[in-house]
Formats: structure tokens, C-alpha cells, sequence
């Protein structure tokens, strides 16, 4: 097929119509094809992108009616209430002219200036009168005669024209020079050869039920042009961090995890006590801990109560303790969860011991009182994890974590010592972010000290755990430099979010 | 978590610096970073003996293999007045003390400031900010000998205040001195505050606030020091007295030992260290590794311990070995993590997600196929939010954010994000599940607050019919038989909003947004919501 027939077929309705007049300008297009300007520049651009024309842009100053210049033009000039009323009264005092023309001050002003100017007029002892035979006064002012014209374009006025359009600028909003955009054309070859046809190709614009039913082979539809762009759409979506939620959800539950639940508002004593965390220790003040302004907590799981309170006193006779005298009421005080591991100490006091070996993991935002910038915020994302086992070691305990995050896209684990006060030995866990060649802390994690077991589970035995932020994670997987963007919800960003595969 | 910044020069003089030993003492478990002047390693709270840079030198040379085992420290006799005498009277304020006394130092301007900083940061750590335990320094040859540690009407303390012109009480040093208010919290209430006197009758300091600045203050030209430790815990007293005496010894002072003369006589400090079985089976079993008898003689006292057949000697300076546990991490420790080699073991058990979180799942993705964007809020929301929804909320204690209260629905954090994000393309349809907060009023929870798990879907531009729409679906779908009832809601139009129930309960409810609440939050597109809760 030769180009010039295959672009008849793609010829959209609105091409085919202005073809047969494309070798006029465009004012004639739009009247001879009795489309509007607006679609008639719209076909051109479609065939411009069709190789059939060229469009090209000028500026062009064209002199148009100013506000004032609008109503004069549709009333008159107000030194022509002046000059009539001059026409009846031969001479007349100022006050007395102003009062008669109804004219404002300011028009009043300038109508006297400009008939002086012209010497229409002449002002003698306080008096004006008429300076030219009345006769005169029927013809039209060169100002008047320029106003009737407007608007047209700066470039058609003579010399005399813009000699009064310079006058006609001194004065408020009576005429104002706008530029114009004026688009025109030149046709190419393949236009040359197009232009001026009458297109009278039957081609099927839209599959109708109807097409359908009357389809022959004969039939033709117009060719679209598929580069040609399409208005944006937006669609439902999940959150980008929810995303990486669930991926990191769906990782434990492959690696025969179940999931723990709980609340985030907790007593100190799952929190803290009942992980050993002594009543003084710093991570307890309100500096760092959001206290809820709620009457104490009640702790009715009464059966570790008493063990937790040994292990903190007196170690239980399997360790030294922490030598205090434990506070049952500072326990009580409620809390932000700052881990998800108030969650572990939950699920292993509520463990029997045809329960094991158990493995369970959750997901849960966490907080802290803290101030928020870039890197900080007082909420984040936790991964917990416990492994609860007789005969799991401090080697496992590394091996499950390196296989979680090897599956979350980070094969490159190291481990550090580390402290927590309730677990021993502690581990510090990093990852090596493969872009940006640097390790990223992710947390900590180790096995539950026998102080904590002993007291919650009533033996000692290994429990694997961790609790890592997940922040670090989400910011990485989806590319994010600022915390706060995370949690910024700008509606616009959530849209636009790459889905994580 | 203590920062510790160690001077470079002096820290080159143990160790060659490079990378490669920055690596190594973050496998000692203390993360270190080279800075131009000095090595910056942040310690943990259980090694407060690792503060001082003798301490952490000592420990490190074991680790490296150099110098292992316990280091002894020899403490001389009494001399004559060595003596503290207790008073009953601090039995109250401040019970414990434990004193020494080091000579023959040489104190250059430079060493001051080092053991100004061991002490600041013994108090910001060990000491829980003077509160647990303080420690004192003072010129030997200022005082004279015995001293007594006596509470004494806050009135009848006088003396001139470390830095301070002009003599002030104990009560006007906590009401007056910079150091005074700062930490006045730790003797106010008390009728009597403590303060050690020297035989001459002058105050050497009132702890834990300030020393004397003629009794209490050491100079270049100090050679002989008292050093004491007050506090309400005397086991962690003796270690800090321990780690200190050490430090002083290995900058040369000969260290003297001093009699207590309390409900009981005692002798400070006593550096027997203390002994400890430890059972190689435990060790394996624990860490997962099959270490050898030999692999223990050779590991221990690289962590500065002292083993010999299943029993070790501890390092009395160490404050943290509750339990065999301890010992097996410096194992590990000494064996070194990177040696470590991560296995999975064959645990078998069934994955299984939540309840909450499937449902929560199969809901989000039903709501997208409306349209709609997931958003997701923070659980705090600002006191101007709470009074103008007029919601009834919980607020937390002392927030350093505008986030004081805990979000009672999901309404707020909703309108919080259309006010955000009034420059963007509507319409905007959004949904969020998460957890919102309300007083127990039928104290069935320990924690006096209700937790339950909303969902809402807004959306904006949008009207009842939409949101009834949407409602409906969900309804059909879920299969979930609710009920609506007309009846005003709070913030939404009356007319054009109603309650849900299910089973005869209030569970939510939906409708159009008020104009007024729109106006303000500066929303000026009409917003139709549905808030449900789910369980």
C-alpha cells in the first residue's frame, strides 16, 4: 500500500473534512468546512503528526478595546456629550458644563484636554465655547473613526492611525496592544498530493454491535495512530508499605511461622518486666516510652506475676538477679508497645507444653517518643519472630534470619554482639544493601535468657527471638530517602508508587 | 547505649589503628568508627567497665590474645585514719557509700578532663544519672582524714559549691546553683540530705549534687586522691569503685583500701574475684557449636576470665554475669561472630497468617477493586485535630510531637489527609483498615483501653448515594447483614448520615461530611465517608 492510501485510512472524521480545503488559510478552512477554529487546529495537529503538514507559530500584536473602550465604542466618546451639549449652549461656566455632561470628574478632565487640543474649543474668562462651525460637529473624530475599526491587528493600521493610537494609549483602559498566537501551515509533498480531494472512503470509525452484526469482508476501519497519547487513569491500589508488609508476612508464613496478634497499648509488665528489663532501666523513662494518661493497668495473668517478680529480685535461684525490690505498680503503668516482643512474651507465658516446638512471627508498628526528621519517626514497623524449641541453638537463630532476609532481596548478612537485657547471647543483625555498597542496621535478636523462660514458660529452654525495624526495608524497596514520606500519604505519590514485585 | 570517644593518640599508643582493628572491636561488640582525633565506640550498659580507656585497653588486649586473663590489681593496707564512718542517718536519703584512696598520681590538665569524662558518663550510664550511684574525687591533702558520711539538716549544710563565689546551704544550692536544680529532684522530700564531712568538720560535698570548691576540686598539683561512691545499690557502688580504682592504677596511682565503719566494719574494695562453674556441654548446646575443653582454656581468658577445668574466675570489675548465659555470649564473643556459620534447623511447624490479617487482606483487595487508594495514618493524632472533631480521645504523657492523643476512629487521620492534598487530582477515593482507640468503660481489658480494628472508605467528591452504594456492596459481598439507621452523626449532615448496626449494635456509620467540619479543616470539596468497625 502506497503511503498516501494508508494514510487515508487512518484519516480521523475531522481530517477527512478539512482535506478538501487545505489549500487555503486557515480563517478559510474554518469557514468553508463550517467547523470551529478550535477543531480545525486539532485536525491540523493530527495531520501534522501524519507527515501530511507542517504548523509553524507567529506572534502577532493586534490593537484591541480596553474595558473603557468597549463602552465607549457602544455609547461615544464622552467628549461628544461635550461637544452637544456646546452645540445648544454657546457658552458655558465649568460647573456648569460638568453638571449638564453628567460626565465623572476624570472624563470630564479628559474630554476638555482633548477638544482643546484639537481646537474644537476654546476657553476664555472661565467660559468654554465652540471654536468650529456647528456643521463640522456631525462628522466622526479621527478617535472615534479608529475605535469603530478596533480590533485589528498593528501591523494594518496607517500612519495616521497609530499617530491617534498613541493618543488613545494616553487614556484609561480605551485600547491595549495584545499578542496573539496565529498558527498557519505549509503542506508538505504528501499534502500537496492530498490537498483539496474529497475523501469519500467509507471507513468504520467505532465497533458498534451494529458493525458487528452487518461485518463483511469488504468492510473497512479506520487505522488509528497508536503513538498518538491517551489521558492518564488512576486505580485502586494498596499502600506501597502495606505491600511490603504482606510480602514480609507471607515469607514467615512459608517458613512455618504463625502469626501473633495483640494490642499496641500494653501494662509495662509485658512490655518490660516480663522481659527482664529491670524497673530503672533507661529504656523505661517517659523520655523514651509514650506513657498513656490512663489509671493503672491490671495484670491478671497472676500466675506469672509471681516468677517475674522472683527473676527480677532474686534471679529465681538460677540467677543473681537484678537485687531490687520489684514494684507491682510500675508494671502497671500503661504503655505504647516499643517492641513487638511484648507480643513474644505474651505468646510463650500462654504456651503448653504440647504446644512445641513452636515457631510464631508478627508484624506490628511500634513506638517511641521521639521528635521526627528524615531518619526518625515516633511510629515504626517491627518484625518479631520466637522459635521455641529444646534443641535450638544461637547458630539457628542466625540461619532463620539470614533465610528471611535473603527472601526479602538481601543476600549478604553479617551479625555483630549485641545487648539487650533480656536476651543472651545478643546479636546485631546487618545487611548489605547491594546499590548503595553499605551495610544497614537492621536490629537486634537473640535467645530469650533463662531469667525470662524460667519465668514465663516455667523452664529453661532455647527461645530463638527478634524484633528488627522494617523501616529501613520499606524505605529501601521502594526507593525512599525521607521517613516521612512513608507516612505522608501524599495521594499523588501512592498513585504514582511502583508495585513491589 | 553510651557514646565513648577515645583520644586517638592515646588509643595508637596501645593499638595500630587502621580499619581493620576498627572491624575487630566491633566484633568485641562494641560498634567503633575512626574519627581524625579520636576512636568513637559505643558501648553497651552492661560494660560500664569498658568506659574508662585503661578499662576498654585492658579488655581489648585479652580479646586481641595479648595480655589475657585477670589482670591483679594490688590494693595496700589501710594506713592510719582510713576510715569512713557511716552514719544511720543516711539510711534514709542515701544509704551506701564505698571509698579508696590513690596516690603517687600525676594529674596534667588533659588527665582531669579524661577522668571528669570516665565520671559523667559512669553517672549517665551505671549511675542512672546520679540517681543509682555518684562518685566524688577529692585532694587528699585538703581534707584530713577520718571522714564521716552523715545526713544532716539541709540548713546546716554549708559550704562553697564547686565553681560557686559565695558559701550556700543544701537547700539553696537546689534552689540556686545551676548543678543544684538540675538534679534536686534526687533530694527533694527529704528532711535531711547527705554530705561527706572530713575530721576538721568541712564539707567535702553533699552527693549526689556538687562537691566543696575548697575540699572537692583536684588540680595539677593534687597527688593523693579520696575517692568515693554513694548510692542506694551497694553492689553496683563496689564495681564503680572497682572500675575506678583500676583506671587509677593503670595511670600509675598506688591504690590504698579503706574501712567502712558502718552497722558493720568492712574493707574497700575487696578484688577477690568471684568463681562460676560453667559446663561445656551448655556451652555447645547453647551457641550450636562443638567446642573443646582446650577451645575454652583458650577463649576465656581472652574475655579477661580465669578457667580451669569447668570453673572460671570472673574479673571483679565485670558488673554484668548474672548467669552462665553471660559467660557463653563472651564465648561466642571470643570466638568471634564472623566465625559463625548460620544453619537452619529441621523445626517443623505449620506457617499460619492471623485471622486478622486474612481478613484484612481479602477486604483491601475487594476495596481496590472499588477504586479506591489504600492510605496508611499514624495511630497519634494532634490536640487541634481532637477539639475540632470533638472526639473524645486519649492523650499521652509528655509527647515531644504535636501528636498527644491516641486516634479514636479513622475519620481524623481521613480528613487530615484531603486536607493535605487539595492540589491533587480528584476525585480522590481512598480506604484505610487499622486500629482505633477508646476508653474501657466496662474494664474488660487490663489495659483500660479498647482496641478495635476500623476500616473506612472516603471519598471525595462524593455523596450519600455513593457511600450507601459502596456500603451496599461490601454488605453483598462480605456477606454481612447490617442495618442502617437515620440518626446524626457527629461531623457529618443530619438528614444525610446514619448509624450501622449489625446484630442490634452499633458498628459504624456513614454519610456526608458536614460543611462546617469541611470548613475546618480548608477542605472545599464535599467528602462522603463510611467508618466500620470489624471484628
Amino acid at each position: 500500500m502506497d503511503k498516501k492510501s494508508d494514510i487515508i485510512e487512518r484519516l480521523s472524521p475531522l481530517e477527512r473534512k478539512i482535506i478538501p480545503f487545505l489549500h487555503h488559510p486557515i480563517e478559510k478552512i474554518v469557514k468553508d468546512s463550517e467547523l470551529d477554529e478550535t477543531s480545525v487546529i486539532k485536525a491540523l495537529r493530527f495531520l501534522e503528526s501524519k507527515g501530511v503538514l507542517s504548523l509553524s507559530t507567529a506572534v502577532k500584536k493586534k490593537v484591541i478595546l480596553g474595558t473603557n473602550g468597549i463602552y465607549y465604542k457602544k455609547n461615544h466618546l464622552p467628549e461628544r456629550n461635550l461637544l452637544h451639549l456646546l452645540e445648544t449652549h454657546n457658552h458655558l461656566s465649568f460647573d456648569e458644563a460638568k453638571k449638564m455632561s453628567k460626565l465623572s470628574d476624570n472624563e470630564f478632565k479628559v474630554s476638555l484636554g482633548a477638544l482643546k487640543n484639537k481646537r474644537f474649543i476654546v476657553i476664555a474668562n472661565g467660559k468654554i465655547s465652540l471654536n468650529i462651525p456647528k456643521e463640522e460637529l456631525v462628522k466622526k473624530t479621527p478617535e472615534e473613526q479608529l475605535l469603530e475599526e478596533l480590533p485589528m491587528p498593528l501591523e494594518n493600521l496607517n500612519k495616521e492611525q497609530r499617530e491617534i493610537l498613541e493618543v488613545l494609549k494616553q487614556r484609561k483602559d480605551l485600547v491595549e496592544i495584545a499578542e496573539e498566537n496565529t498558527v498557519s501551515f505549509k503542506l508538505t509533498s504528501l499534502g500537496d498530493q492530498l490537498a483539496g480531494k474529497e475523501i469519500t472512503l467509507n471507513l468504520i470509525e467505532e465497533i458498534t454491535p451494529e458493525v458487528i452484526k452487518t461485518w463483511s469482508k469488504n468492510k473497512k476501519v479506520r487505522k488509528y495512530d497508536i503513538d498518538a497519547s491517551v489521558p492518564r487513569i488512576y486505580a485502586g491500589k494498596r499502600h506501597f508499605v502495606n505491600q511490603t508488609l504482606e510480602r514480609a508476612r507471607k515469607i514467615w508464613v512459608e517458613m512455618g511461622f504463625k502469626e501473633m496478634e495483640g494490642n499496641i497499648a500494653e501494662t509495662s509488665f509485658w512490655v518490660f518486666d516480663a522481659l527482664f528489663t529491670p524497673q530503672d532501666h533507661p529504656a523505661r523513662e517517659m523520655q523514651d516510652t509514650f506513657f498513656i494518661k490512663v489509671p493503672p493497668g491490671k495484670i491478671k495473668d497472676r500466675e506469672h506475676l509471681k516468677p517475674v517478680k522472683e527473676s527480677h529480685e532474686n534471679g529465681m535461684g538460677i540467677s543473681k538477679g537484678w537485687q531490687y525490690s520489684w514494684n507491682e505498680d510500675i508494671a502497671k503503668r500503661v504503655v505504647l508497645r516499643t517492641h513487638t516482643t511484648s507480643l513474644s512474651a505474651r505468646t510463650i507465658a500462654s504456651l503448653k507444653e504440647n504446644d512445641l516446638p513452636a515457631k510464631f512471627f508478627a508484624i506490628g508498628k511500634c513506638f517511641r517518643n521521639e521528635t521526627v526528621d528524615w531518619n526518625h519517626a515516633f511510629e515504626f514497623y517491627q518484625t518479631e519472630g520466637i522459635v521455641v524449641d529444646k534443641n535450638v541453638t544461637f547458630v539457628n537463630l542466625l540461619g532463620y534470619l539470614q533465610v528471611f532476609y535473603k527472601k526479602m532481596g538481601f543476600d549478604k548478612i553479617r551479625f555483630r554482639p549485641s545487648f539487650f537485657a533480656y536476651t543472651e547471647p545478643s546479636v546485631e543483625i546487618d545487611v548489605f544493601h547491594p546499590a548503595r555498597k553499605e551495610w544497614i542496621e537492621l536490629g537486634g535478636a537473640g535467645i530469650f535468657r533463662p531469667e525470662v523462660t524460667l519465668a514465663l514458660l516455667g523452664k529453661v529452654t532455647p527461645v530463638l527471638a527478634w524484633g528488627q525495624g522494617l523501616d529501613r526495608i520499606i524505605r529501601d524497596v521502594h526507593k525512599i530517602k525521607d521517613i516521612r514520606e512513608m507516612y505522608s500519604n501524599d495521594i499523588q505519590d501512592i498513585r504514582d508508587k511502583k508495585v513491589s514485585i | 547505649m553510651a557514646n565513648i570517644q577515645f583520644n586517638r593518640k592515646e588509643f595508637e599508643k596501645h593499638f595500630k589503628v587502621d580499619e581493620k582493628l576498627i572491624e575487630k572491636i566491633s566484633l568485641f561488640g562494641t560498634p567503633a568508627s575512626l574519627k581524625e582525633d579520636y576512636v568513637e565506640v559505643e558501648l553497651f550498659p552492661n560494660r560500664p567497665d569498658l568506659i574508662p580507656l585503661q578499662g576498654f585497653v585492658r579488655a581489648f588486649k585479652a580479646f586481641l590474645g595479648k595480655e589475657t586473663g585477670i589482670r591483679e590489681y594490688k590494693i595496700n593496707k589501710p594506713e592510719k585514719n582510713y576510715k569512713v564512718r557511716i552514719s544511720p542517718s543516711v539510711k534514709q536519703v542515701r544509704p551506701f557509700t564505698a571509698c579508696a584512696i590513690v596516690k603517687n598520681m600525676t594529674f596534667t590538665d588533659e588527665r582531669i578532663k579524661e577522668i571528669i569524662n570516665v565520671q559523667e558518663k559512669m553517672h549517665a550510664t551505671l549511675g542512672r544519672n546520679r540517681k543509682k550511684l555518684a562518685i566524688g574525687i577529692y585532694p587528699l591533702d585538703k581534707i584530713s582524714l577520718p571522714i564521716s558520711y552523715e545526713a544532716r539538716d539541709p540548713e546546716k549544710i554549708k559550704f562553697i559549691p564547686l565553681g560557686g563565689e559565695k558559701e550556700m546551704n543544701g537547700r539553696e544550692i537546689l534552689e540556686n546553683h545551676p548543678t543544684g536544680k538540675q538534679y534536686s529532684s534526687l533530694l527533694a522530700g527529704h528532711q535531711k540530705f547527705p554530705v561527706f564531712v572530713d575530721a576538721g568538720s568541712k564539707v567535702l560535698s553533699m552527693p549526689p549534687i556538687i562537691n566543696s570548691h575548697e575540699t572537692g576540686r583536684i588540680t595539677e598539683s593534687t597527688r593523693d586522691v579520696f575517692i568515693e561512691c554513694s548510692g542506694f545499690d551497694n553492689e553496683s557502688l563496689q564495681k564503680a569503685l572497682k572500675i575506678l580504682i583500676t583506671m587509677f592504677s593503670d595511670m600509675g596511682g598506688k591504690v590504698y583500701a579503706m574501712e567502712l565503719e558502718g552497722e558493720k566494719k568492712e574493707l574497700v574494695p575487696d578484688m577477690t574475684s568471684e568463681k562460676m562453674k560453667i559446663s561445656l556441654e551448655d556451652v555447645n548446646k547453647l551457641l550450636g557449636l562443638s567446642l573443646k575443653e582446650k577451645d575454652l582454656e583458650k577463649l576465656l581468658p581472652r574475655m579477661e576470665y580465669e578457667y580451669k577445668q569447668g570453673t572460671l574466675r570472673i574479673p571483679p570489675w565485670r558488673t554484668d554475669i548474672l548467669h552462665q548465659v553471660d559467660i557463653i555470649e563472651d564465648i561466642a564473643i571470643a570466638y568471634g561472630y564472623e566465625k559463625l556459620v548460620p544453619q537452619v534447623p529441621n523445626v517443623s511447624t505449620f506457617g499460619e497468617e492471623s485471622k486478622k490479617a486474612m481478613k484484612n487482606s481479602i477486604l483491601a483487595g475487594t476495596l481496590i477493586g472499588l477504586n479506591l487508594l489504600e492510605t496508611t495514618s499514624f495511630h497519634l493524632i494532634k490536640q487541634d485535630e481532637v477539639k475540632n472533631m470533638k472526639a473524645e480521645s486519649i492523650e499521652l504523657e509528655d509527647s515531644k510531637t504535636d501528636y498527644k492523643y491516641l486516634r479514636p476512629n479513622l475519620l481524623i487521620p481521613a480528613l487530615r489527609i484531603f486536607a493535605e492534598n487539595k492540589d491533587h487530582e480528584y476525585p480522590q477515593r481512598i480506604f484505610e483498615i487499622g486500629t482505633v482507640f477508646s476508653s474501657d468503660k466496662k474494664h474488660l481489658t487490663e489495659t483500660g483501653i479498647q482496641e478495635k480494628e476500623n476500616m473506612i472508605v472516603a471519598i471525595s467528591p462524593g455523596n450519600f448515594t455513593e457511600i450507601k452504594q459502596i456500603h451496599d456492596y461490601l454488605s453483598r459481598v462480605l456477606g454481612i447483614e447490617y442495618e442502617i439507621e437515620e440518626e446524626s452523626v457527629p461531623n457529618l449532615l443530619e438528614g444525610r448520615s446514619a448509624i450501622i448496626k449489625k446484630d442490634r449494635k452499633n458498628v459504624g456509620y456513614l454519610g456526608e461530611v458536614h460543611p462546617e467540619t469541611l470548613q475546618e479543616w480548608k477542605i472545599k470539596m464535599p467528602i462522603a465517608v463510611l467508618e466500620i468497625a470489624m471484628d
